[in-house]
């Protein structure tokens, strides 16, 4: 129920105008970090609050709004970030992903292909991919500015030799439009992939960095690697302990103190369509 | 290349020293000093020890720089190169085509074994760009001078600063002779020899007369000079 | 040998604010030349070599490098701070060297000695993991670091390691010119010994170029065919390193040789 006494989706006209002209200059620089006004909202940061940004710029009434955390639309997050969007907003709210017009999601992208119109909010904790590498930002804007990315490749490198293989397993970074590099977020590499040449419309909010990006529909969206060690995504062994799928990103879940463990899908809506269907055969997804 | 191009034609040539740490004091080692030194002579610098003998080798050889006159040196191409107005540059390459230089006391390179010293020269870039041998070949190269200057084999690997005075002059003739310069200016280069060796580098010096090499030398054994000059320059102190 | 030479140095000034540090140095470098610059603390010798390798930049004059561009492979000379800073940036990563007296300010630290050889490899493109760790164990070897070390971190080298370190990750873009801030200063007499071989060696048969900034006259010595003394940032003599060294005509460089303790 929508609370009449704030503003619609909280920020002031101006603010979502702000935010608009920023999220305008990343649609039109794929990739490219823009700076922009963070607000102080009412989550600390480190809670989505740039997302939150992005969403609550572009939301409408008539949109119907999806929020989900590491897949689930059940966690204590997700659901703080839904009740906030209902509050404020009064839109429709919904799991399933298929009915979204917006998903804002914190590290994960659903297993539901995406389709044009959809807007996909990436909630973002670190917006530079070179920031543990180099750390002075004068110096990473002249990076990006010049297109020298060798640095990125050093970080690889030390990560075949350290290891005998690529260890980062998440927030991989990614080529957008074969210019700037990116940051994808703490999603898992396993979805990457489904970056590239997406429908749907991707944006990138941080709060407390103050950055805002984007992946304008159809745009190529390339992992890095090397010729030798090219990228891979994880795969499991096992299928999904409820639904049975194989081909969804999967949590490993405790159930006991005897070192009994479940794998299930991440993505809950998935799961329970996946399952849905599995009991019902013919039914469509 | 024309025989009777001199490969060096020192003309006029004045050096003076300013010493401006002691008072500005001045040293005129040399005044109005010529000589010419034709392919296969072997010119003798006589004199008591202070009339600028040394200083006219290295006035030859660019390490010295004349206060007046000209010093020509026969270049590669058969031209004649004015040294007291070439570049550095110029001056480089003329030390690798035209003149050597074997000084009486070898500078010694940490961690450079005697046989590296010796095969050095050979290492060089020609005109054409490309070293005249490869490490192994300019090294057994090396290997064959260093036994006629009999220097035992032990030593070869062993870098020459715990060398004897001797032992070092021989690397240093080693290394001069190995590669020769159509110019070749020596000082004092018997001076810490045997009779031995002393035999060796004369018979060293004959060969490179006669292969055509122009010798200006300071020999302090009046037997040696003998054996090896065509003629002798008599260094006096310079008339005031 | 090519005519032209590889850099131009023309009436080159430096100051700090008011105060004058380099007054006008003119000079020519050309392929395979070595360049001693020495002087003492206060000369100008540093600030002019950061001058001259487009890190700090002059007040006045002019430096041009010769591009690598053409059939002969001399190309135009080109005014270096004309430049964008992009193609400066691009300059400095393949064609340039800088050895700084530092090893640490020259490498990072926090990461492998492969990764440090190999960095400039891939930042201009190469992106075969196995042949850009075979070319960096090739240079360790040159520079004679024990391959075995190559996942190892530069903060586990001693200070003679780091600095051969150093120069295997400038030299492997096989650069024409490479600047050299005082290589062998801080290190023990024995490992400059090392170094200063390596560098004649390694010049030679690179033909590299090079600047190298000292204040050790034996190492010019050693090391360089020319040489430019340096005082009050004027260059007070210059010419044939043995000529400046054994006939010194200025009295400042008179002073500088004679200062020279003998071992």
């Amino acid at each position: 129920m929508r609370d009449p006494h704030i503003h619609f989706a909280y920020l002031d006209e101006r603010t979502k105008r702000m935010i608009r002209r920023a999220i305008l200059k990343a649609v039109a620089i794929p990739g490219y970090q823009v700076p922009f006004g963070s607000r102080e909202m009412p989550l600390p940061y480190g809670w989505g609050t740039g997302g939150i940004q992005v969403t609550a710029s572009i939301i409408g009434s008539d949109d119907v709004l999806k929020v989900i955390d590491q897949g689930s639309d059940d966690t204590v997050n997700a659901v703080n970030i839904r009740r906030f969007f209902q509050r404020t907003t009064g839109v429709e709210v919904t799991t399933d992903t298929t009915a979204a017009s917006i998903i804002q999601t914190r590290h994960r992208i659903p297993e539901t292909p995406l389709r044009e119109g959809q807007i996909l909010v990436y909630q973002v904790p670190v917006p530079e991919p070179m920031q543990h590498l180099e750390p002075l930002e004068v110096e990473t804007r002249k990076l990006h500015a010049l297109q020298e990315y060798g640095l990125m490749h050093v970080n690889l490198y030390e990560d075949l030799a350290h290891f005998g293989q690529i260890a980062t397993t998440y927030d991989y970074p990614v080529l957008v439009n074969g210019r700037y590099i990116m940051a994808p977020s703490p999603i898992p590499k396993f979805d990457n992939p489904k970056m590239h040449m997406n429908p749907a419309l991707q944006l990138f909010g941080a709060g407390r960095e103050k950055r805002i990006y984007a992946v304008p529909p159809y745009t190529s969206v390339e992992s890095l690697g090397f010729e030798d060690h090219p990228f891979s995504i994880q795969r499991w062994e096992q299928p999904c302990g409820i639904c049975g799928a194989r081909d969804s990103f999967l949590d490993e879940v405790i159930t006991d103190d005897q070192g009994g463990r479940l794998f299930v899908c991440s993505d809950s809506d998935y799961c329970a369509k996946t399952q849905a269907a599995a009991e019902q055969p013919g039914t469509a997804l | 290349m024309s025989m009777t191009t001199p490969l060096l034609d020192m003309e006029g040539v004045h050096k003076r020293f300013v010493l401006h740490l002691q008072n500005q004091t001045v040293l005129d080692v040399l005044r109005d000093f010529s000589l010419r030194v034709l392919p296969g002579e072997c010119v003798r610098l006589s004199g008591p020890s202070g009339m600028g003998k040394s200083t006219v080798l290295k006035l030859a050889f660019g390490n010295y720089q004349a206060s007046a006159g000209r010093i020509g040196l026969r270049a590669a191409d058969g031209t004649a190169v004015d040294i007291t107005q070439a570049s550095p540059r110029e001056i480089v390459q003329l030390r690798a085509s035209a003149v050597g230089y074997v000084s009486q006391f070898l500078r010694v390179i940490p961690r450079v074994s005697a046989l590296d010293v010796v095969a050095e020269p050979l290492l060089e870039r020609g005109p054409d760009g490309h070293p005249l041998m490869e490490l192994d070949a300019a090294r057994a190269e090396a290997g064959r001078w260093l036994e006629r200057l009999r220097i035992p084999a032990s030593l070869w690997q062993l870098p020459p600063a715990t060398f004897s005075g001797g032992e070092q002059q021989r690397i240093n003739i080693a290394r001069s002779f190995i590669r020769t310069r159509p110019l070749l200016l020596l000082d004092e280069p018997t001076a810490s020899l045997d009779p031995l060796n002393t035999s060796t580098v004369i018979e060293l010096i004959l060969a490179a007369r006669d292969q055509g090499v122009g010798i200006i030398g300071i020999f302090h054994d009046p037997e040696v000079a003998a054996a090896v000059a065509s003629r002798s320059v008599a260094m006096q102190a310079p008339s005031p | 040998m090519s005519q032209a030479p590889l850099l131009r140095v023309r009436d080159l000034r430096c100051a700090y604010g008011a105060r004058e540090v380099v007054r006008g140095i003119s000079f020519d470098l050309w392929p395979g030349e070595v360049l001693a610059v020495v002087g003492e603390s206060g000369s100008g010798k540093s600030t002019l070599l950061n001058a001259v390798a487009a890190r700090h930049a002059p007040v006045g004059g002019t430096v041009e490098f010769a591009m690598r561009e053409g059939p002969d492979g001399a190309g135009e000379l080109a005014d270096i701070y004309a430049m964008t800073e992009a193609q400066r940036r691009l300059l400095a990563r393949t064609d340039w060297g800088f050895v700084h007296q530092n090893a640490a300010d020259g490498l990072r630290m926090n990461v492998s000695a492969g990764a440090n050889v190999s960095e400039r490899l891939m930042a201009l493109g190469q992106r075969h993991y196995g042949r850009l760790r075979a070319q960096a164990a090739d240079w360790l070897q040159r520079v004679e670091i024990d391959p075995s070390r190559i996942d190892d971190r530069p903060d586990t080298f001693s200070g003679g390691m780091r600095q051969r370190l150093q120069i295997a990750r400038n030299l492997i873009t096989a650069p024409r010119l490479v600047f050299m801030d005082e290589p062998t200063s801080s290190l023990d007499v024995s490992v400059q010994a090392r170094l200063l071989d390596m560098l004649r060696m390694l010049t030679r048969q690179m033909e590299l170029a090079a600047i190298i900034v000292t204040h050790d006259l034996a190492v010019a010595r050693l090391l360089a065919q020319r040489m430019v003394v340096m005082q009050g940032g004027y260059a007070v003599e210059s010419g044939l390193t043995d000529q400046v060294l054994d006939d010194p005509q200025h009295p400042y460089t008179q002073l500088l040789v004679s200062s020279v303790l003998p071992p």
